[in-house]
């Protein structure tokens, strides 16, 4: 079997005159059993020398420069100066600091709401609607336009006085505060946009997700006289734990570096410090105040929550997902 | 006994049920179908808006009941924006990153993909794991030492550092491109191999041509990625003239919020979301197709 296709591809290539006889560009002498793999070895090392170069110069230097820079003061001009653990005491007693932790933390919740609206969406495209392809892409188009462009279209819609949120409300006779300025609704209001930015993709992968389900389950299920409601909480919200586990990361990952939206939709971290996110804070630190030092050090503790919640994540589904 | 009239009456009966059945489903198909539609609504209206902002002309934009198709359709905004900043220039820097990136980056993650799916090597596997692992890294963490290498080499102020590192690859398309190589057979390879031909020739004239529909949409997604960039440009360019076009429109927001231009702001939003509109129309079915496969895979 191997040795039909073996001569049916060399017909193919031979036919397309990639390789034979005197059309060959290069006739390579192959010494020995060694030299051969030795080729592939060196053809190997050398077609992932980029990617592999990119890791080390602009991962992992600067990773490590990183971590020595969080036990040092430097700003860009001069040279660092080593300070041991000064920069996580100065951490702990800043109150933005933890204020920026505590903001973060809160622009979580938008995960639950994404995945429970994007598994709704999937489940009735996943049904013989009419003009579903056209849904699909409709509910696409925020997913592909830039961070920047909406953050400053709902800069303008959550205005508290021409905005077109307050504007709507006002038909149904609500007067709608100022959403960015207000301490208790700017958060809300961010997570809402970013819900919105994102549901598309979500819906997306669910749906692809449903459709990557076996029918078979299905049917087996309702010949047993499962109805709809016990179909879909005992087969499909199982088979789905793959895509619900990948997007769970993907959004601790993403969320907890949210940082464009604060920057372009509020001044100064919004009224007392309410909007700021952990990057936010970082940022300000690095670029604003040139301590880059003490932003290392910061950022290092967002590094470190962040792999010890994706840590947890895995504990806590590999139980299940090694199950099968 | 089952004789036809019994029969007839069986078929009669579950007909009856299967019409009910199939008239229950179109009630609620009705129901999802208008959801659908009022939620489709919410996500294009802020869209429209924008556009809708964008004709008014100042004082309308503050006009209470809110007008949403203006009485005078000023397109004057969409001329004075060329002057009004750097958005031209703004436009082609963004091109200059997006076209040298996708296409540099494109053959050298490829390239990478094949090795990684087809050739064999000792620590292939850790290879992979650790660019893999790169994902993982937040970005904050390597944003300022990168900072500070380019800095200290003078790149800062220049599209430079935006463009150099993304020249290596692309990790996310070297998974996804591997996973797709690995669909083409050894067969192939070996074949070629067994007549002489060198692994780069095999690349170029076996595997790239074959992995071509999974590459382009690759390509578009990277070069719309590129185009969205904001938080790259924010970091090392200063210089209106040097600014990729995210930066430009930030800063006509910062510019003219103050004198309440919102049309122009608008405009200025608009002309930079075009591109990547049209782009993702044209092209829809490939770009959702391949996002579907790599999030049911990955």
């Amino acid at each position: 079997m191997h040795e039909l296709l073996l001569t049916f591809a060399t017909k193919i290539l031979k036919s397309k005159k990639i390789i034979g006889g005197e059309n060959m560009a290069a006739k390579i002498k192959i010494k020995s059993k060694s030299d051969y793999y030795a080729r592939e070895r060196k053809a190997g090392y050398l077609f992932v020398l980029a990617p592999v170069l990119q890791f080390f110069i602009f991962a992992l230097v600067p990773l490590l420069i990183s971590l020595y820079a969080g036990f040092t003061d430097w700003s860009t001009i001069g040279k660092p100066s080593f300070t041991g653990i000064e920069n996580f005491v100065k951490m702990t007693q800043d109150p933005h600091f933890w204020k920026a932790l505590f903001n973060t933390a809160f622009m979580m919740i938008g995960i639950p709401i994404r995945l429970v609206l994007a598994l709704m969406l999937a489940l009735a495209m996943n049904r013989k609607i009419f003009g579903a392809k056209t849904f699909r892409v409709l509910y696409y188009i925020p997913v592909i336009s830039s961070i920047a462009a909406i953050s400053i279209l709902w800069r303008w819609v959550y205005n508290g006085d021409y905005g077109l949120l307050n504007q709507v409300l006002s038909i149904v006779g609500v007067k709608g505060p100022n959403w960015l300025t207000n301490e208790a609704t700017v958060k809300p209001a961010i997570i809402a946009m970013a819900v919105w930015q994102d549901l598309g993709m979500s819906m997306l992968l669910y749906l692809a997700g449903i459709q990557s389900i076996p029918k078979d389950y299905n049917e087996a299920a309702q010949i047993d006289g499962a109805n709809t409601f016990q179909i879909f909480k005992n087969i499909t919200v199982p088979m789905l734990k793959p895509v619900t586990f990948y997007m769970v990361i993907t959004g601790i990952i993403g969320g907890s570096q949210m940082f464009i939206q604060q920057n372009l939709m509020t001044d100064n971290g919004g009224t007392n410090y309410s909007a700021a996110t952990i990057v936010y804070y970082l940022w300000d630190k690095a670029f604003k105040q040139y301590q880059m030092g003490y932003a290392c050090a910061v950022g290092w503790i967002l590094a470190i929550i962040i792999f010890a919640v994706t840590y947890f994540q895995f504990k806590n589904s590999s139980n299940e997902l090694f199950e099968e | 006994m089952v004789n036809n009239e019994t029969k007839l009456k069986y078929t009669a009966n579950t007909n009856r049920k299967l019409a009910g059945r199939r008239k229950k489903t179109r009630i609620i198909n009705t129901i999802i179908f208008l959801a659908l539609l009022a939620g489709s609504l919410v996500m294009i209206v802020p869209l429209v808006w924008m556009v809708s902002t964008s004709v008014k002309d100042k004082m309308q934009v503050f006009a209470m009941p809110p007008v949403w198709i203006p009485t005078n359709i000023s397109w004057s905004k969409y001329s004075e924006i060329w002057e009004k900043g750097p958005l031209l220039s703004g436009i082609v820097n963004s091109l200059t990153i997006g076209v040298t990136v996708t296409v540099v980056g494109t053959f050298t993650s490829s390239l990478a993909a094949f090795a990684f799916a087809k050739l064999h090597f000792p620590h292939k596997n850790k290879l992979f794991l650790a660019l893999l692992g790169t994902m993982m890294i937040p970005f904050a963490i390597i944003m300022i030492p990168q900072f500070i290498i380019f800095s200290k080499i003078g790149w800062v102020d220049s599209l430079l550092p935006l463009i150099v590192p993304g020249l290596f690859g692309n990790v996310g398309m070297i998974f996804f491109l591997r996973q797709y190589m690995q669909g083409i057979p050894t067969e192939l390879i070996e074949a070629a191999r067994l007549d002489g031909c060198s692994f780069f020739k095999i690349f170029y004239r076996i595997i790239f041509p074959l992995a071509g529909p999974a590459i382009s949409a690759q390509i578009i997604l990277w070069f719309m990625g590129c185009w969205n960039d904001y938080l790259g440009p924010a970091v090392y360019i200063n210089t209106p003239e040097k600014m990729p076009i995210q930066l430009v429109i930030a800063s006509f927001n910062s510019t003219y919020a103050i004198q309440t231009d919102y049309p122009l702001i608008m405009a200025a939003a608009v002309v930079s979301m075009l591109p990547i509109l049209i782009v993702f129309i044209v092209f829809q079915k490939w770009i959702i197709e391949s996002v579907a496969i790599s999030g049911v895979k990955g």
